[in-house]
């Protein structure tokens, strides 16, 4: 949540939420100095990812996504670039790239 | 009935009966949580009295017991006090109303058991309401009041109720003890605001805050603290009206027609009494102020009541180390209201009794002449005096030097 006009008078006491679970709306991907990159396809020199879900396991932002047991990416509107998914990758397949590569993109 | 003001205290507390206690022992406060666990064996109140580890803990779990929709009070001092520090800000950004009973003394160090008000002074920022007692009676009374203070959902801010450590504290005094079911009545039924334990409608405490509304969250605290100014007169107010003591922000005597005036908090204003009545038996226009509210400020109140005055000293048993001439907070505040409300008399400092050096009326005496020296001359020779420190023997006046030579 960014400024969206809400004044003190409109906020709840002490800083309480009153909604469970609307950490989701709070987007902390513009935190991100690196993201991570993976790799689908493989290379002459590099494993493509084998969603083995090692990553979806450790990222503690819960960042990586998986749909019916499959891997499908990365929630770039959550994800702070901590790099443990790269680190953890049995296969070496998840690239930290620094956030500048990727300007002009919509922004996250 | 003759009670000290520690038992004066804990006989609040029986009849508030909160919901929870949680409290470690540090003297000169020791009797408080000790009385009140023997309330919750003898089965006197509903009590949950939590035995803590430190002061920390305690004000850790006062939180979580405040935050759960618990009505919940403690008690402590000084070097406790100091430890709870980081808790006392959280409890008061999540607006929870507990109370603490703080009997004042001097923080270490060197250590010291005996009173001064540097305790709380220290925590003056920290968003609690600060009431302080002259006597047992007193803190009886402000405890009871603190309760609808702190749970008025215009306020919603903790409050910590001051007697002075050993003077007040360890003191017997009569006491009167209002009718059980009188003060029952007066304080109320508590109606938390968000209680994690209504499970139907679960909320967050304490989430990460950031510049988007951290900010807003403070206004809206601040919002509390400026509220707190109105209702802690109309509860005063109430209480006089269904026990005929009423409570305002601070007391007057002999205002109406003073020329010199002497602000000082708890019980050194009925030493300065004393001496006040001492002096206007011989024809001085003595008056004095005794504030009870510390936190939130009255400063404009305070001003007003000191506009036909022609000096004032005031009187601190504090001290801000590195604060101009370094003062204490009492004085610092009530120069800021003069310059704002435009009182541009000579307002003198006297920072006295750290550690729990004694205060006499004659010393008190002794600041009106300088007084009724500053005011004729409209001058003063310093404006912070350390009364009564070995070492300063030469410099126990603020009178003009000129004036004093020839007095």
């Amino acid at each position: 949540m960014s400024n969206d006009g809400t004044r003190w008078q409109d906020l709840p006491l002490g800083g309480v939420i009153l909604q469970a679970g609307n950490s989701v709306e709070y987007q902390t991907g513009g935190w991100r100095a690196f993201r991570p990159v993976i790799l689908w396809e493989k290379t002459p020199t590099q494993k493509a990812c084998t969603r083995c879900l090692t990553c979806w396991l450790y990222c503690p932002e819960a960042a990586m996504v998986a749909a019916a047991g499959d891997f499908t990416g990365v929630d770039l509107d959550h994800c702070k670039g901590c790099g443990i998914c790269a680190e953890v990758c049995p296969v070496k397949c998840i690239t930290m790239v620094e956030e500048s590569q990727f300007v002009g993109e919509v922004a996250r | 009935m003759a009670l000290d003001g520690n038992s004066a205290v804990a006989e609040a507390m029986r009849q508030i009966n909160p919901d929870v206690m949680a409290a470690y022992p540090i003297t000169p406060s020791t009797a408080i949580p000790q009385a009140f666990a023997q309330y919750v064996a003898d089965g006197a109140v509903d009590t949950e009295f939590v035995p803590v580890e430190s002061e920390h803990s305690a004000m850790s779990a006062c939180i979580g017991a405040a935050a759960a929709g618990g009505r919940v009070t403690t008690a402590t001092s000084a070097n406790g006090l100091a430890l709870m520090w980081e808790m006392l800000y959280v409890a008061a950004s999540m607006r929870l109303p507990i109370v603490i009973a703080d009997v004042n003394r001097a923080l270490s160090g060197p250590i010291n058991i005996h009173c001064d008000h540097g305790d709380s002074m220290g925590t003056r920022d920290a968003g609690w309401i600060h009431l302080f007692s002259e006597n047992a009676q007193e803190a009886y009374e402000n405890t009871l009041q603190a309760v609808r203070i702190a749970e008025h959902p215009d306020v919603r801010l903790p409050v910590m109720v001051m007697q002075d450590g050993f003077i007040t504290s360890h003191t017997m005094e009569r006491v009167e003890i209002y009718d059980d079911a009188e003060v029952k009545d007066f304080v109320g039924p508590y109606r938390p605001g968000y209680p994690l334990l209504d499970l139907d409608h679960p909320v967050t405490y304490g989430a990460l805050d950031l510049a988007d509304f951290y900010f807003e969250h403070k206004r809206a605290q601040i919002e509390g603290m400026r509220h707190a100014t109105r209702v802690i007169q109309d509860v005063g107010a109430e209480f006089g009206r269904r026990f005929g003591r009423p409570y305002s922000l601070f007391d007057a005597y002999g205002m109406d027609d003073a020329d010199l005036a002497i602000v000082v908090l708890a019980s050194t204003a009925g030493t300065a009494r004393c001496a006040m009545d001492a002096l206007r038996a011989k024809g001085v226009r003595a008056g004095l102020i005794k504030p009870r509210v510390f936190r939130p400020f009255p400063g404009k109140e305070l001003i007003e009541a000191l506009r036909n005055v022609k000096a004032v000293a005031v009187m601190d048993r504090s001290v801000s180390f590195g604060a101009m001439d370094n003062s204490g907070p009492l004085w610092l505040e009530l120069l800021a209201a003069a310059q704002l409300h435009k009182l541009a008399i000579p307002i003198v400092e006297y920072v006295f009794g750290l550690g729990g050096r004694e205060i006499t009326p004659g010393d008190i005496e002794n600041i009106y002449r300088d007084l009724a020296m500053i005011a004729a001359t409209d001058t003063f020779s310093r404006p912070v005096t350390y009364l009564g420190v070995r070492g300063d023997e030469d410099f126990q006046s603020a009178a003009p030097v000129a004036v004093r030579a020839m007095a």
